[in-house]
């Protein structure tokens, strides 16, 4: 008993987490995990996103492009190639990743406004061609028939499989940010963020790091897209519009930025009001605008904002900083 | 052979020359001290060696190697690092982790490593750790308690030892000091010249600007001084308080000065 005690006290995630794996086998409205599900996806989408707006401030608004790419390529390989799921998600991964890279390469000697102007025209761009390239990604009829994900021979096909399918992925990509921001790599960025000249100066490679930030941030929308793609089973140009990438920023906005729970709660907030609000019909969005402008006007850097959680992933986290009495020698660690 | 050698330096931004073939040297283990008035050049010049801003002509040589059109992070992982006038921390990061990119550069852990986490990881953070709980020994009592702290919640005086210690991190063979005691009462003043001092006895070299003349006279083995974007005078502080181009610059003509 004192182990999971000991367990529970030093990481609440993994009450949160099993929480999150325990009660939706309860859900008996299929909705309920539809909706669930979107937030997971949303939520991969929201964290990618923070990694470049978050971590390293670069204001990208034209996320969905990645997106979009993780979506197309996944259902193009596994269509056209007939690749496993596994693969076509990696793939979809790498493919989007690449094309951050071939974005970020050339725009990051651009800053500020200027690279949120690539961003966005990035984003339209991609969804012209999309919509035009008939040969390739069939236009605005859209890819149907999308095989689903099976793992090791099982083939997902119920909500609630799908469900831990996304909760996997969230979880990876928390863990996998964590551990990327708890290091060299996370300080290097956030030092980014804090001081751009300050950090070139004290030996960061700052153009290096945003542009691996870029490919990051795409990949892990890219995964997301490619998830997407296998769960709705049918994509097309309509769901990768800059509306979608304004979304995505709202949920930053929302759940505050700059750590790993405020995107994933941004995400989870903006998927629901719309939900909950669904009997007032069209006015919905009347709340959903409603709510950001408040949040604006009462915590301007979101719900949690402007502070970094620790994790407290007992496991991989750095040691705590040693013990230093007053007055005393310090006392390095152990 | 000297350390640094600056040779024929010349910055101009449009029509305004901000520096004007400046040259210079400092060898190992020298404090050197650049003054100046205002708008003389001095930050224009740390700018030139630290490859922010490059210079238009001149050589600067580090260790017998050019380093003019180097990046300002490679030219730090060179062994030159810097503070700057307007302190710079990283706001929200920890004052450890302040310190710490400092140092990063020595690192090697990239995406993969870190994402996989070999134990050669954990062995470059806690070395890491060390060295920087170190460097920060040296400030005493200011630094080491506030360790977890964001370092903009630091005083002033904080901010900047937090700066110096940065610097200081990767132990760099030049650290270049711009206005360390800008800011600071007397007695925090004086901590800083006894911390320069300190800093050349561990082994790195020392150019800094500085615009109290107690402390420059006291802390500069050796004194260069900026005018309008030139080199007007050179030489220990003893020469240097009396030396009548000087005591014009900074007097406007004036035949007595004051050290002080």
């Amino acid at each position: 008993m004192s182990f999971v005690k000991s367990v529970l006290a030093h990481s609440p995630v993994l009450l949160i987490i099993a929480i999150f794996a325990g009660v939706p086998p309860f859900f008996t409205n299929m909705y309920h995990l539809q909706v669930l599900v979107f937030i997971g996806i949303y939520a991969i989408l929201a964290l990618s996103l923070n990694l470049l707006n978050g971590y390293v401030g670069l204001l990208s608004i034209g996320h969905a492009a990645f997106y979009a790419i993780g979506a197309y390529a996944s259902a193009k390989l596994s269509i056209e190639l007939g690749l496993p799921w596994v693969l076509a998600l990696a793939g979809a991964g790498a493919v989007s990743g690449l094309f951050g890279y071939l974005i970020a390469k050339p725009t990051l000697r651009l800053s500020g406004i200027y690279l949120t102007l690539v961003t966005l025209g990035f984003n339209m761009i991609l969804f012209l061609v999309l919509q035009n390239w008939m040969s390739f990604t069939n236009g605005p009829l859209g890819i149907m028939d999308i095989p689903p994900p099976s793992l090791f021979g099982c083939v997902v096909s119920s909500r609630l499989q799908y469900y831990y399918l996304i909760l996997a992925l969230v979880l990876a990509t928390v863990f996998s940010m964590h551990r990327l921001m708890t290091c060299r790599f996370g300080r290097a960025l956030t030092a980014i963020r804090e001081n751009e000249l300050a950090a070139e100066a004290t030996g960061v490679n700052t153009t290096r790091y945003k542009v691996q930030a870029f490919v990051l941030s795409a990949f892990y929308a890219g995964i997301a897209g490619s998830f997407y793609a296998h769960f709705v089973k049918y994509i097309s140009p309509d769901s990768f519009t800059i509306n979608e990438s304004f979304i995505l920023l709202a949920m930053l906005a929302f759940g505050g930025q700059g750590n790993l729970i405020g995107p994933v709660v941004g995400a989870a907030a903006l998927i629901l009001i719309p939900e909950i609000f669904r009997p007032l019909q069209e006015y919905r969005m009347f709340v959903y605008g409603g709510v950001l402008i408040v949040m604006m006007l009462v915590r301007r850097q979101g719900l949690l904002g402007g502070r970094s959680f620790r994790l407290r992933l007992t496991r991989f986290d750095p040691a705590p900083a040693g013990v230093y009495a007053r007055g005393d020698k310090f006392l390095p660690e152990g | 052979m000297a350390l640094l050698r600056i040779a024929e330096v010349t910055k101009e931004f449009g029509g305004l020359k901000a520096l004007r073939e400046v040259s210079m040297h400092l060898d190992e283990g020298e404090i050197v001290s650049l003054i100046g008035p205002n708008g003389a050049g001095k930050t224009t010049l740390f700018n030139c060696i630290t490859g922010t801003m490059p210079p238009n002509r001149g050589s600067v040589r580090f260790l017998d190697e050019e380093i003019v059109g180097l990046p300002p992070h490679e030219v730090a992982r060179r062994g030159i690092s810097r503070t700057f006038q307007h302190i710079r921390v990283f706001g929200q990061m920890s004052v450890l982790e302040n310190v710490m990119v400092g140092r990063d550069f020595k690192g090697r852990t990239g995406i993969f490593s870190a994402l996989l986490r070999p134990p050669r990881v954990g062995l470059e953070e806690a070395d890491n750790r060390k060295h920087c709980v170190e460097v920060m020994s040296l400030f005493g009592e200011r630094l080491l308690p506030r360790l977890n702290q964001p370092a903009r919640e630091l005083s002033y005086a904080n901010r900047r030892r937090v700066e110096i210690a940065r610097a200081l991190a990767s132990g760099p063979k030049l650290i270049l000091l711009d206005e360390p005691t800008a800011g600071m009462n007397p007695h925090e003043t004086q901590q800083v010249v006894d911390l320069i001092r300190l800093i050349r006895d561990r082994g790195h070299s020392v150019l800094v600007i500085e615009h109290k003349m107690k402390v420059v006279m006291t802390v500069s083995d050796r004194i260069v001084v900026l005018d309008h974007g030139e080199k007007i005078a050179e030489g220990p502080p003893g020469a240097i308080a009396t030396d009548p181009t000087v005591i014009h610059a900074y007097m406007g003509g004036r035949r007595r000065a004051q050290a002080d």
